[in-house]
């Protein structure tokens, strides 16, 4: 077993158990802070592949940006723990088979589909060349997203202003 | 060198997790939490496959599905902060004035 294998490993399964937790939390709180470990594993990963910009944009605006914004809201509702109720005593004892079997059945066949294609090619990509492609052959679409990010801003204002200011 | 189809694992693993959480979690910010994990995911799965095939337009889609997951939770948290201000719960199986 290789050094990257052993890496990816740790990663995957710190991901994994981020994963978990976020659903076995019953505090919204705890389950954001579990998806910012999921956030970062990921980034890891990315850093794995060769992808640095992408790891680095993942830890900025993913586990910087959103997740603190998401921690601000919970902060915000006050939202507190999770109640319990009979259909969600019934969810335990059906969905969680149900869903273990759907992820082994869903890993098994992407393993078996995919165990063919050739191994990860080793030339490392540069931030470099991932630019020169966004700003030369998809500018549209990144003038675009601009656009996209100022109507979401004006939409967040809109929808989040108090009612009874006017 | 790791295997593409490792990544590709995990990536199902996960997208499948966060599936599990968005039927699982009662609490509309968790589910919103579990749509970002899904994005995650899928992330994951693109910049596998860009790597594998030695392209880049992979690691520009992520891009790209990274600044739409900004967009979306600004506007999704607003939603979710309207609704809490109007039903006074965050508890989606109480946000159903359509049904009584």
């Amino acid at each position: 077993m290789t050094l990257q294998i052993a890496v990816f490993l740790i990663l995957a399964a710190v991901a994994v158990a981020g994963a978990v937790s976020l659903i076995l939390q019953r505090h919204p709180i705890h389950s954001a802070l579990s998806l910012i470990v999921v956030m970062v594993a990921l980034a890891g990963l990315y850093l794995l592949q060769g992808a640095e910009f992408i790891a680095a944009v993942q830890i900025i605006v993913y586990s910087g940006a959103i997740m603190v914004l998401f921690v601000f809201v919970i902060m915000l509702l006050n939202a507190g723990e999770e109640e319990r109720t009979n259909l969600s005593r019934m969810a335990r004892f059906v969905g969680v088979p149900l869903g273990v079997v759907f992820l082994l059945e869903v890993a098994y066949w992407i393993a078996r589909a995919t165990s063919h294609m050739a191994q990860a090619s080793t030339q490392a990509v540069s931030t470099r060349d991932l630019s020169t492609l966004l700003f030369r052959e998809y500018v549209f679409p990144f003038e675009l997203t601009s656009f996209l990010i100022l109507i979401a801003l004006l939409g967040a204002l809109v929808l989040a202003r108090r009612e009874d200011s006017d | 060198m790791v295997p593409t189809s490792y990544y590709l694992v995990l990536s199902a693993v996960l997208f499948g997790l966060g599936v599990v959480a968005f039927i699982f979690k009662r609490n509309i910010i968790t589910i919103f939490m579990s749509i970002e994990l899904m994005l995650n995911a899928v992330n994951l799965a693109f910049v596998a496959f860009s790597r594998a095939l030695g392209q880049l337009q992979g690691q520009v889609f992520v891009f790209f599905v990274i600044v739409v997951a900004a967009a979306e939770a600004a506007v999704g948290l607003a939603i979710i902060i309207v609704i809490a201000r109007n039903r006074g719960t965050l508890n989606v199986e109480r946000v159903d004035s359509l049904k009584h």
